[in-house]
C-alpha cells in the first residue's frame, strides 16, 4: 500500500495538501497566451543550417550503392551524412535501462526494413536547398519481399525483417519468444463451461498528430558542449540515447526541453536530436532537423497495431470461468517501445476482472512498417478494448445486463491477480454503479449494494493449481506455429467445478526501498500441481541497478 | 535568386526584410524578423497554428508569401497584450484553462480576435465557425470556445 513519509523533508515542503477543489493557475500559461513559450524551434541562431534526411520508397530493400556526389555539389550544401559518420550506428532506445539489442541504426547502410527509413542526412544552408540536394541523393536497391502480417511474419520460413530479431519476435531476456501468462487451467474449464465464445479483435496503428512535429536544434556551445533544443518527452531520456549513439560523454550536451507542442508518446523516440547533434558537430554550426507534416504522419513512429483473440469460457450465471488470450504486437521493423508494452499488456490480462483460469501469451512482432512506439497507455488499450467488446457480447450470450456481467465478474479488494499481484484499490464496481446511475440505467439490487471493498480475497486471493508441461515449464508457444482458430461455442457440459485453492497469498512486507518489482512469473514449477507457492519475491538484483529499474516489471536485468 | 525587400508593419512596428521570392510570411515572422509566437505545424494550411492578421483577416502565414505583404500590417499573438495589460482574450484564454501544450495557442488567438474585432458579439455557432481551421490535440475545443465567448462578454461588459 501507498505510505505517505510526512516526516521525511517536513522542513522543505508545505505540506497543507489544500490545493483540491481551488483553482489553480498554470505556471505556463501566461507564456502560452502571450506567444512567449518557447518551444524547441521558437529560437535564435545566426548561420543555423538546415538538415533533412533522404528515405527509403520500399518497404524492404537491400541497399546496393548510395551515391552522394550530386548532392555533396548541390547549392548551399554544407555536409552529407551517412550511416558510417554516425559513432554507434545501432541502437535501441531501452538499451539505457538494459533491455532488448540494439536494433535499429540512425542511417540505414546496408538495408532497408521499411518505408520512410532514414538513409542519408544531407545539411544545407536553407531548407529548400537541403530538400533539392536530397533529391539528388542516388540510391539503388535489390528490393526484398515485404512482412505486414503479425502472424504471418511468426510462420516459419517467413522474411526476416530485423536480422537482430531472426525469428521476427523481440527476445525476452534473450531467450524467450513471447511473454506469457499461466493461471489455472483453462483447457478444464473451457470443457466445464456452459458457453465458450472465441472472437479476435484487432486494431490499425494510430498517429498522435501532435500540432508541433518532431524536431530538434543543436549548436555548439563555446565550452565544448552542445546545446541541443529538444522536443524530447523525456529529455535525459533523449540526452542518454544521443550521447550514446555519438559516444559522446554525456556532460557535453546540454538538453533544453520539456516544453512540447503536443507529444501523447510521439516524442519519446530521439528521432532528431542525435543526427541534429551530429551535424553540429561535423559543421560546427547551428543545425536544424525538424520534420514535416508528411514525415510526421507517414515515418514517425504511430502507435502499432494490435491483433487479440480472445476465448472465453462462461457459465449461465454469468460467471467468466476461463480467459485465453492471444495477443501480437505489430512492432514494425524496430522494437523502439513495443517490448515494453507487451509486457504491459500481459500484466493487464485479463483486464479488471477476477477470473480463475486465465492463459496469455503475447508477441511483440517485427514487420516491415513503420516502427511503433509509446502512445497514451499503449500496450492496455488495445487489449482493453478488445477485452470490454468481448463482455458486452459475452453478456448478450448468456442474457445478462451488461452493467450487472461486469459487476459479477469484477475485481475486489484481496483477489489475486493472474499475474499473482494481489488486487488492491479496486474500484470497478463503483465506477460501473456511477455510470449506470448518470445514465439512468436500472440496476438489480445486488449490483447496486456490491463494493470492491467486500467479496474479495479468500477464496479469491489463492493461486490455483498451473498446467505445466513435461519438462515442468508453463509451455512452449504452441500459438506462433499454429494461429489459435476461431471455434464455435462448446457445448454445454456439466457444472462448473473451481479449481481447488492451493495456498493464501501472502502479501509480501510493505516498504521495499529500491527493490524491483517481480518480473512477469517465470516462475519454474516442479510439477502439476504446483506446491504452495510461495508470495512472489523480488529478484534479488546481481549487481545495483539503475534508478529507473526500480518503477516497472520490465526492468528486470538480463540474464 | 535573387531576395526582394518587403516593408510591412508588424504589431505596429514597421520592419523591412529581405526574403526569397518563394518565402513564406510565417518564415519571414519567425526567422527572418524573430517573432517566434505563430508556429509551423504542416505548411499545408490545414492546422492553423501559424494563423496571423494581415490587415485584419486571419490569414494562414504558410501559405501566404511574404512578398504579398508590402505594406500591409501584421499583427501576430506576440502583439496582443499592452505591455502588461492581456488583451481580453489573452485573460479568457488563461481563467479557462483553454491551453493545454499551447502550441495551437498563438493561432487561436488571432483567429478569435479577427472574429471579435468585426463581430463583436458572435453566437457560439459564429465561434466555432472561426476557429474552424485551427487544429487543437490537446484541451479539445469546449474550453477554447467557452474563453472566446466569456472574452465577447467581458468586452461588451466594459464597452457598455
Amino acid at each position: 500500500m501507498l505510505e505517505f513519509r510526512k516526516d521525511l523533508f517536513a522542513d522543505e515542503r508545505d505540506d497543507n495538501l489544500n490545493v483540491i477543489g481551488k483553482g489553480e493557475q498554470r505556471q505556463d500559461m501566461l507564456g502560452h497566451v502571450t506567444g512567449r513559450t518557447r518551444f524547441f524551434d521558437d529560437h535564435g541562431f545566426d548561420g543555423l543550417l538546415h538538415l533533412k534526411v533522404v528515405r527509403s520508397p520500399h518497404h524492404h530493400a537491400r541497399i546496393r550503392s548510395i551515391d552522394v556526389t550530386a548532392a555533396e555539389r548541390a547549392p548551399g550544401v554544407k555536409r552529407v551524412i551517412r550511416g558510417q559518420d554516425v559513432p554507434l550506428n545501432k541502437n535501441t532506445l531501452l538499451s539505457l535501462i538494459d533491455f532488448g539489442k540494439d536494433d535499429e541504426p540512425t542511417l540505414a547502410v546496408d538495408k532497408v526494413r521499411y518505408k520512410g527509413e532514414p538513409i542519408v542526412a544531407i545539411i544545407a544552408d536553407s531548407e529548400a536547398e537541403a530538400l533539392a540536394a536530397v533529391k539528388l541523393v542516388r540510391v539503388s536497391y535489390d528490393p526484398l519481399p515485404t512482412v505486414f502480417d503479425v502472424q504471418e511474419a511468426l510462420k516459419p520460413g517467413a522474411v526476416v525483417v530485423n536480422e537482430t530479431y531472426p525469428g521476427n519476435y523481440f527476445e525476452y531476456h534473450d531467450k524467450y519468444d513471447h511473454q506469457k501468462l499461466r493461471f489455472g487451467d483453462v483447457e478444464a474449464a473451457f470443457r466445464t463451461a456452459d458457453h465458450v465464445l472465441e472472437e479476435r479483435y484487432q486494431m490499425s496503428p494510430i498517429e498522435h498528430a501532435s500540432t508541433e512535429t518532431n524536431g530538434t536544434i543543436a549548436a555548439p556551445e563555446t565550452n565544448n558542449r552542445y546545446v541541443v533544443h529538444s522536443c524530447a518527452q523525456g529529455l535525459f531520456f533523449s540526452l542518454g540515447t544521443t550521447a550514446k549513439i555519438l559516444a559522446l560523454e554525456s556532460n557535453r550536451l546540454h538538453f533544453i526541453g520539456g516544453t512540447v507542442g503536443g507529444g501523447f508518446g510521439g516524442k519519446v523516440d530521439s528521432l532528431t536530436e542525435p543526427l541534429a547533434v551530429l551535424g553540429a558537430i561535423l559543421t560546427g554550426r547551428p543545425v536544424r532537423y525538424v520534420l514535416g507534416r508528411e514525415e510526421e504522419m507517414q515515418f514517425a513512429s504511430p502507435r502499432g497495431a494490435e491483433r487479440h483473440v480472445i476465448k472465453d469460457g462462461v457459465m449461465r450465471d454469468g460467471r467468466i470461468v476461463a480467459r485465453q488470450i492471444t495477443s501480437y504486437f505489430d512492432a514494425g521493423a524496430y522494437t523502439r517501445l513495443t517490448s515494453y508494452g507487451v509486457v504491459k499488456c500481459v500484466a493487464h490480462m485479463p483486464g479488471p476482472y477476477t477470473i480463475p483460469n486465465v492463459r496469455g501469451d503475447a508477441y511483440c512482432v517485427f514487420t516491415n512498417r513503420v516502427p511503433a512506439t509509446a502512445m497514451r497507455g499503449f500496450g492496455v488499450t488495445g487489449v482493453d478494448f478488445s477485452i470490454e467488446v468481448q463482455m458486452d457480447k459475452l453478456a448478450h450470450l448468456v442474457g445478462i445486463d451488461p452493467m450487472e456481467f461486469r459487476i459479477l465478474n469484477a475485481y475486489r479488494d484481496g483477489d489475486m491477480k493472474a499475474h499473482r499481484r494481489v488486487a488492491h484499490n479496486t474500484a470497478l464496481i463503483e465506477c460501473v454503479q456511477v455510470v449506470a446511475e448518470k445514465v439512468n440505467w436500472p440496476l438489480s439490487e445486488t449490483a447496486r449494494r456490491a463494493s470492491s471493498l467486500s467479496g474479495g480475497g479468500g477464496a479469491r486471493a489463492a493461486i490455483p493449481p498451473t498446467v505445466t508441461d513435461e519438462s515442468g515449464r508453463i509451455g512452449r508457444p504452441e500459438t506462433r506455429q499454429a494461429p489459435p482458430q476461431l471455434t464455435p461455442g462448446a457445448a454445454p457440459l456439466p457444472a462448473y467445478q473451481p479449481p481447488p485453492a492451493v495456498t493464501v497469498y501472502q502479501p509480501p512486507p510493505a516498504h521495499q526501498p529500491a527493490a524491483p518489482l517481480p518480473n512477469y512469473p517465470s516462475q519454474p514449477a516442479a510439477a502439476a500441481p504446483l506446491p504452495a507457492p510461495a508470495p512472489p519475491v523480488p529478484n534479488a538484483p546481481a549487481t545495483p541497478q539503475h534508478g529507473a529499474a526500480r518503477f516497472s516489471s520490465v526492468f528486470t536485468r538480463r540474464r | 535568386m535573387a531576395r526582394m525587400p518587403v516593408q510591412f508593419r508588424l504589431n505596429g512596428s514597421d520592419r523591412a526584410v529581405f526574403v526569397e521570392p518563394a518565402e513564406t510570411l510565417l518564415g519571414t515572422i519567425r526567422r527572418g524578423l524573430g517573432d517566434f509566437a505563430p508556429k509551423f505545424g504542416c505548411g499545408q494550411g490545414t492546422c492553423g497554428v501559424c494563423t496571423v492578421l494581415v490587415d485584419g483577416e486571419p490569414r494562414l502565414g504558410c501559405l501566404t508569401l511574404s512578398v504579398t505583404c508590402e505594406g500591409r500590417s501584421i499583427e501576430t499573438a506576440s502583439g496582443l497584450a499592452d505591455g502588461p495589460t492581456l488583451h481580453p482574450l489573452q485573460a479568457a484564454f488563461m481563467e479557462h484553462f483553454a491551453a493545454q501544450c499551447g502550441f495551437c495557442t498563438p493561432g487561436m488567438l488571432m483567429a478569435a480576435k479577427a472574429l471579435l474585432d468585426r463581430n463583436p458579439n458572435p453566437t457560439r455557432v459564429e465561434v466555432v465557425e472561426a476557429i474552424a481551421g485551427n487544429v487543437c490535440r490537446c484541451t479539445g475545443y469546449e474550453p477554447i470556445i467557452n474563453a472566446i465567448l466569456a472574452a465577447a462578454q467581458q468586452r461588451g461588459v466594459r464597452r457598455a
